[in-house]
């Protein structure tokens, strides 16, 4: 059942509408919350008038930033730093506002088409400061005391100076990539309840990281948090952006505490485009160093990340991801980075799927394709000879990511671009191309190669019990995001203990059924909780074959499990069904050990990430006229170690290249001179459709499994998405035959146009 | 500002609904609120992702962009109508085979448009297939397995 492409358990009540969303979630005698957001990028708050809001007839409640003042800014969850903890957001406006969709006050009615009347009603008084939307400009102000350089920090691996000083070639190039996000089609929400009866606060409609937002909910709330559930519902997309702790879950939190009354939130989508986290937006500066041969001896980069006007919950994990995963699939053994983390007068920014690593891929692939051009060599050639070889696995890359050191597990690079080079007959492919633009075609063919990284620990447990009807219930601590989370888990579970999947139910994301959880991001879950998921059921089984041949009057060796019974080899007649396994293991009965029940609960842990790898290879046409930029054929091979279900992992594949496509040519979150976000409907944020997306074809390898987990397994999250940046700007190159055209993102067709008409390499090699 | 509520009825998939609602009060919002039928799902409120596509006497409309109010009298469906009891309709038991979904946000909208486009245009061709499912987004499967499974079932609705 391993590596079969099943049908997902999650599918019918989500085609039925059946699904629970958080909008979906009412409860009796509930408030309904909606946030006054700031107008204005940057000022100091005069005033804010509640009276005429108050008025209103149905509004509960209306609470400025004096009312939660006393409560903590939002901690950070990850790379965080005590540098960054003056720029941690407060979860409504205290003196200053700092971006267009900041909360300033928060409205509680009857209803959420009053509260809305509440909102309009609340007159909010800023006197204007000058904003900063230019993060790799001169430093701001932040506060009267501090500026907006949040973070800097540097690695470096090996002797940079001596490689530039030995190098026969070096090149100096700038890249960047604009402003664009998630957007999962689910709006944000949230509905808490206080039970008076029992003193718990319950959080429904959690996301990702259930657990660690109970701890961070409980802190701030000064409550234990045992006296805290947070409980995940169906959610609709993810994408680094859903399920981190904002502004808005606290309030809901302390309004029910306070109201004495549920407190729901649904966002609206607006909202969304100025509130939930944006991402991307780094400007790089780099320094190649290479031999005669274009091997890359040398890397100096320097990066800043626009951080927007907090820094949230994730610290500084995209700066940091970037620096570490810049290197990617090549040698390159000296490297220096040195990340900067700014703060500008923009919504704060994220993680987004591949956080970092988009960037940094087509920053790397970029600088490839420049030594490349610049040296004559063939663009696969050229990564031909700095791809890390088989046999230097694991590859020790010198620099830490996410508190742990960058060590590539396994990888056959080299066969990876075999298999896409013979896939797209790249002579033949690259002649037809040229022949086509010597007809007067813009079309052209690009390359990105990638290391991605998944599965980081430290730990993820799983329980599976089997009940007296012999159903099968694992539960663990980490959460679905939509992604096939159960049936992966099912089928993990369901082929060791030889059940049928349909026997087998998952629970996630309740924090009040676990003791621990993680969650779901940096692609974990299915390396972390299938790997747990797979132990407690290796151990559940040999439980069950314990028990039965205690019934069986057996010996253990004697017998087997097959279609969810223990049975003795050879006569299928003396068998006892799990179910009755479980029905004898009362807490009174002879056979119990240390435990009653048939259950199991074992926990992987691990200090190391593994790394997954991958290559795409795309064919766009250009059409000078309009300037758009449409994607012929695309390829994405990946190496995901050992795929549970491929057609998950396709999937993933598939819709995270949609994704990336969008950051390249359509999604751009852009402001005026003054700080006021021109992007903040679908009318503008545009995002493939189904009329912009290629048929891809993907190609699934597993010739190097993880060593890191019995399964093999690595994550398939992120991949698809990853080199699509740089892809589409080498094509783009290629179509126009000017090598370095394309140094920024997104490539939108306004930017494409004026590429076209101006005639003359647009390159700063 | 709050205003007098107006009492309609709406019928959905065959069953008739007594509802009191405000003027202002959109058709997926009563669908959801009022009438407890949550399978339609909001993703933008302003008519552009598709999700809250519903058919009202039998053409797509996005009920986010329409009032209650206007359908009194008319008849609409809902992504609860389409399967038979625990049979599932054609397109939600392609959508299932061909992993059309991950998340599952969009797909009532995908379902019922093309439902609709199925039901209206039993032959209609691939190209013009993919300009119709273009008009709803999709953040999670990138298309591919909506156009196969919309596909397959078309095949499916024909024979």
């Amino acid at each position: 059942m391993i590596g079969e492409s099943v049908l997902r358990l999650e599918d019918q009540p989500l085609l039925r509408g059946e699904g629970r969303f958080v909008a979906d979630i009412n409860l009796p005698h509930q408030l309904h919350m909606r946030i006054v957001r700031s107008q204005v990028a940057h000022g100091t708050i005069e005033s804010i008038d509640a009276a005429e809001a108050l008025a209103v007839p149905g509004v509960a409640a209306v609470w400025t930033g004096a009312d939660v003042a006393a409560i903590p800014p939002i901690d950070f969850r990850q790379v965080g730093a005590d540098q960054m903890v003056p720029y941690r957001q407060p979860i409504l406006a205290q003196d200053r506002v700092r971006y267009v969709g900041e909360p300033v006050a928060a409205v509680f009615a009857v209803d959420p088409y009053v509260a809305e009347d509440g909102a309009e009603a609340v007159v909010v008084e800023v006197s204007g400061l000058a904003p900063l939307l230019d993060a790799a400009g001169p430093l701001g102000d932040f506060d009267g005391r501090l500026d907006t350089e949040a973070y800097v920090f540097t690695e470096k691996t090996g002797d940079v100076d001596g490689a530039f000083g030995r190098a026969e070639h070096v090149l100096e190039a700038d890249f960047s990539v604009g402003r664009h996000t998630g957007v999962p089609l689910e709006c944000r929400g949230a509905v808490a309840v206080h039970h008076r009866s029992t003193g718990t606060l319950e959080f429904l409609g959690a996301a990702k990281v259930p657990f660690q937002n109970r701890d961070a909910l409980a802190r701030m709330l000064g409550l234990p948090p045992s006296g805290v559930v947070l409980r995940e519902a169906h959610v609709g997309g993810g994408f680094g952006v859903r399920g981190e702790l904002y502004p808005e879950d606290v309030l809901v939190a302390l309004a029910a505490l306070r109201l004495g009354r549920p407190v729901k939130w649904i966002e609206d989508r607006q909202e969304h485009l100025v509130a939930a986290n944006h991402s991307r937006d780094q400007r790089y500066r780099l320094r190649v160093a290479t031999d005669a041969s274009g091997v890359v001896e040398g890397l100096e980069v320097e990066f800043v990340s626009d951080q927007g006007a907090y820094v949230r919950t994730h610290g500084a994990t995209v700066a940091t991801l970037a620096a570490a995963m810049l290197p990617g699939p090549y040698r390159i053994p000296n490297y220096r980075v040195t990340g900067r983390v700014r703060l500008s007068n923009k919504t704060p920014a994220g993680t987004y799927r591949a956080p970092g690593r988009y960037e940094s891929t087509f920053v790397r692939e970029r600088a490839l394709d420049a030594v490349a051009a610049a040296l004559g060599i063939d663009r696969a050639e050229i990564r031909r000879r700095n791809l890390i070889g088989s046999e230097e696995m694991p590859f020790e890359r010198g620099v830490d990511a996410l508190g742990t050191p960058v060590v590539y597990d396994s990888g056959q690079y080299e066969m990876m671009l075999d298999r896409v080079m013979a896939h797209i007959d790249y002579r033949a492919l690259t002649d037809s191309l040229a022949e086509r633009r010597a007809n007067g075609e813009l079309v052209g063919l690009g390359l990105g190669f990638f290391v991605e990284k998944s599965g980081l620990g430290p730990f993820a447990g799983s329980r599976i019990e089997v009940d007296p009807a012999g159903r099968v219930t694992v539960t663990t601590g980490e959460a679905s995001v939509g992604q096939g989370f159960e049936t992966v888990m099912a089928q993990i579970c369901a082929e060791t203990l030889a059940v049928d999947l349909d026997k087998v139910s998952v629970v996630h994301g309740q924090t009040d059924q676990m003791s621990y959880g993680m969650g779901a991001f940096a692609s974990r879950a299915t390396v972390m909780a299938g790997t747990a998921t797979h132990a407690a059921s290796v151990a559940l089984r040999r439980r069950a074959i314990e028990v039965a041949a205690e019934m069986l009057e057996a010996s253990p060796d004697d017998l087997e499990l097959v279609d969810g019974a223990v049975r003795v080899v050879g006569s299928p007649t003396q068998a006892v069904s799990l179910g009755a396994i479980a029905s004898s293991l009362g807490p009174a009965s002879p056979h119990v050990q240390d435990r009653p029940g048939l259950v199991t609960e074992e926990w992987y842990t691990t200090s190391h990430m593994n790394y997954p790898y991958g290559l795409h290879a795309g064919v766009v046409a250009l059409d000078p006229d309009t300037g758009s930029v449409g994607i012929e054929r695309y390829v994405i091979a990946y190496d995901i170690g050992r795929a549970i279900n491929p057609m998950l992992v396709e999937g993933q594949i598939v819709g995270g290249a949609a994704q990336g496509f969008g950051g390249a040519l359509f999604e751009d979150f852009s402001y005026d001179e003054i700080g006021q976000p021109l992007v903040t409907t679908f009318m503008d944020y545009l995002m493939p459709t189904a009329a912009e997306m290629p048929e891809l074809e993907i190609l699934l390898s597993e010739d190097a499994p993880s060593p890191l987990n019995p399964l093999g397994v690595k994550g398939a999250g992120e991949g698809g998405t990853n080199a699509c940046g740089a892809v589409i700007a080498s094509a783009v190159d290629d179509a126009l035959g000017r090598p370095g055209a394309v140094c920024s993102l997104p490539l939108t067709p306004e930017r494409l146009h004026t590429l076209c008409r101006s005639g003359g390499a647009a390159s700063r090699v | 500002m709050n205003q007098r509520r107006v009492e309609l009825t709406l019928t959905v998939n065959g069953q008739r609904h007594e509802v009191a609602v405000e003027p202002r009060k959109t058709l997926a919002d009563t669908l959801r609120e009022d009438c407890g039928l949550t399978g339609t799902h909001l993703g933008c409120e302003h008519g552009v992702c598709g999700a809250c596509t519903v058919l009202v006497d039998d053409e797509p409309v996005r009920s986010c962009l329409m009032f209650a109010v206007q359908c009194g009298g008319q008849a609409i469906r809902t992504v609860e109508g389409l399967a038979d009891g625990e049979r599932l309709h054609p397109i939600q038991q392609a959508f299932w085979e061909h992993h059309g979904l991950q998340c599952g946000f969009c797909t009532p909208g995908f379902l019922m448009l093309a439902t609709s486009v199925l039901e209206s245009r039993p032959d209609i061709g691939d190209e013009e297939l993919r300009e119709v499912l273009a008009s709803n987004l999709c953040r999670c499967t990138g298309y591919q397995n909506i156009i196969t499974s919309v596909h397959a079932a078309r095949d499916q609705m024909r024979s």
